[in-house]
């Protein structure tokens, strides 16, 4: 694993909106990188920037008003960012492909989900309709859809919101990409479903080999699916480890939070911990960021340092960084 | 809605058929008709259109008459002497001219709404679809068209070019398509938001495969019932052309039946008002099946 080349780099990528408040930048150097078969899990709340990363990564970032400024995102080595309309679609689907967060909307209602199937297939294959037809057949028998055979005639609305995510994951895999990004698959699915979901995409990858990218807030999904998380924070990456490394000793004051903030079941809640834990405060607002530490308004350890310079990254032991003055020199807590 | 099985069909695979069977499933073309069917206004105004249709279609079968021919006395009430009708200022039969201006009627209403639904849709599209200075552009020109006075463009457009029903079913599609191009635009702001739409995006498609193959069939809908209500707005375009003796002096039609008998209106009302009721007849059929379209389209409506 550790020496397996990357499948997908994104390096300093900048992302910036026109916004009536000036320009918002929503992405600020955004570093990762996925090897193959892997899993990354990138979390923070609502706005941080954990879908537009996946949207940038594809170039669909809607242009204007938004626009990438810097960076490079590179697929087996290839910059997406410098890649021509026509290249970009042929990798979308082919190479890199996308399931979304609102399984009742990611299918058009009009077309019977077989169509939409072979629809994917026959944009980057050359097959006939028949062909077509039956690889999205096998693609419903192989994400455990019943009766697929005649599934395949049936149209969205005759289908529940977990049948349907299962057919988008179907979709999204149809083409058998070398990466899969999911961004909140499952937010809005039953918990029982849920679990479901990602036991489906935790075989289809065993199956395919996909790497997969797993955007989501909920720090228990990611717990149980990646193999390394990124936290991000207004724009930023603050946080990236190993998920069992950040899981056990999070380093940075944000990762620490969020992960506070997941509730617990105790047979015996202690009496003095009557509500749930939350972080102070909310994202701020991506126009009107200072030059200090983002975090610092929400921050208990924010110091005048903090609040003048915007730290960057440290690398933390062996191979963890975390974007925090508490880890300046090494030896830190 | 169908339940999801919690057991995988590899491990059970009775209990996956079972849950399928759970809801009984419709083609959503025969819950269309069955939606549109129980409406019965609508129903009649589909019959009475149909019939209308059938009419001008088999004029000449049924009345092997010129209807320009002068056949009896000028002014015969209808019923006498055999004219169901009667006849008109030059005793040209009435029930001939009115089966044959049919057929102008309903080749100019049908051509005319045609072209206000391609430019309505295509303006609309792109203006909804690509928004930015396409927006700006296409809507500039819309509002362009929107406060010229529309019948007295289309008479202006006829005037200057020659008076056939090529021409006059031109004007009509000028002068009426903006209200379909703004709610072709609504409609597509609106979907292009829907996650589906960045999902084909996100599977390679591309601009004109989204908004001709994706969208537009979503939109659909509202653009089918307003299709429907324009066929009605460009009949009564057509009559007011031909009332004016803008229309094609050769075809005969209803509005030019009016029009060359509106002098006589006190001594032979039925010159004009049998017409007059073709129009009206035809008009509100094309509305009632129009509002049934509308209900049927309505998922709101159908109860379960």
């Amino acid at each position: 694993m550790q020496t397996a080349a990357p499948l997908l780099e994104v390096e300093g990528l900048e992302v910036e909106f026109r916004t009536r408040q000036g320009i918002a930048r929503v992405l600020d150097g955004v570093t990762l990188s996925l090897k193959p078969g892997q899993t990354l899990g990138i979390v923070g709340e609502s706005g941080c920037g954990k879908s537009m990363t996946a949207l940038s990564i594809m170039r669909l970032v809607p242009t204007p008003p938004g626009r990438i400024g810097a960076g490079a995102v590179r697929l087996k080595g290839e910059n997406l960012l410098q890649a021509s309309e026509a290249r970009m679609r042929e990798v979308r689907g082919k190479d890199i492909s996308m399931i979304f967060q609102e399984p009742m909307t990611s299918l058009n209602p009009v077309y019977s989900i077989g169509d939409q199937i072979a629809e994917t297939v026959r944009l980057h294959e050359r097959l006939s309709r028949r062909a077509s037809l039956e690889r999205a057949v096998n693609m419903l028998k192989a994400v455990h859809i019943p009766a697929a055979e005649r599934r395949v005639r049936e149209f969205p609305h005759q289908m529940s919101g977990g049948m349907r995510q299962r057919v988008m994951i179907a979709m999204a895999l149809a083409c058998r990409p070398s990466v899969l990004i999911a961004d909140e698959p499952t937010t809005a699915l039953d918990v029982t479903v849920q679990a479901q979901v990602f036991d489906l995409l935790k075989e289809m990858q065993e199956k395919t080999g996909t790497a997969i990218i797993l955007i989501s807030h909920d720090m228990g999904a990611i717990a149980e699916m990646a193999d390394r998380v990124i936290v991000m924070y207004a724009g930023r990456v603050v946080e990236e480890a190993a998920t069992d490394e950040i899981l056990e000793s999070p380093k940075h004051p944000y990762t620490r939070g969020l992960i506070a903030c997941v509730p617990h079941m105790e047979e015996q809640p202690p009496p003095e911990r009557g509500a749930l834990t939350e972080i102070p405060g909310v994202v701020p607002s991506l126009a009107a960021l200072g030059a200090g530490c983002s975090f610092a308004p929400r921050c208990s350890h924010a110091d005048d340092l903090c609040r003048r310079q915007a730290p960057q990254p440290f690398t933390v032991g062996t191979d963890r960084r975390t974007a925090c003055w508490l880890y300046d020199e090494p030896g830190a807590p | 809605m169908t339940e999801y099985p919690t057991t995988k069909p590899d491990s059970a695979p009775g209990a996956s058929e079972g849950s399928s069977e759970v809801v009984h499933i419709e083609r959503p073309v025969v819950e269309f008709l069955r939606m549109y069917m129980r409406n019965w206004s609508a129903v009649v105004g589909l019959l009475v259109f149909t019939a209308i249709i059938l009419a001008a279609l088999f004029a000449p079968v049924i009345l092997a008459v010129d209807p320009f021919e002068m056949v009896w006395m000028p002014f015969t009430p209808p019923g006498q002497d055999g004219y169901v009708l009667g006849t008109d200022n030059l005793g040209r039969d009435m029930l001939t001219a009115i089966v044959y201006g049919a057929r102008a009627t309903l080749v100019v209403g049908g051509s005319a709404a045609a072209l206000t639904i391609f430019i309505g849709i295509t303006i609309g599209s792109l203006a909804g679809y690509y928004r930015g200075w396409v927006d700006e552009v296409l809507m500039r020109i819309t509002e362009f068209f929107q406060v010229l006075p529309p019948l007295l463009l289309a008479m202006v457009l006829v005037a200057l070019f020659e008076p056939t029903l090529t021409t006059v079913a031109i004007a009509i599609g000028v002068v009426t398509w903006t209200g379909v191009a703004r709610l072709a635009r609504a409609e597509f702001m609106r979907i292009r938001e829907l996650e589906f739409v960045k999902a084909a995006r996100s599977i390679g498609s591309r601009d004109r495969r989204i908004i001709w193959r994706v969208i537009l069939p979503n939109a659909l809908p509202p653009l089918i019932v307003n299709a429907a209500l324009t066929v009605g707005v460009a009949i009564l375009f057509e009559a007011a052309l031909s009332f004016l003796g803008l229309s094609d002096p050769n075809v005969m039609s209803w509005g030019k039946l009016i029009g060359d008998n509106r002098d006589y209106l006190l001594d032979a009302p039925w010159t004009v008002t049998v017409p007059g009721v073709a129009i009206f007849l035809t008009v509100l059929a094309v509305s009632l099946i129009g509002d049934g379209l509308n209900d049927a389209f309505n998922p709101r409506l159908r109860e379960r």
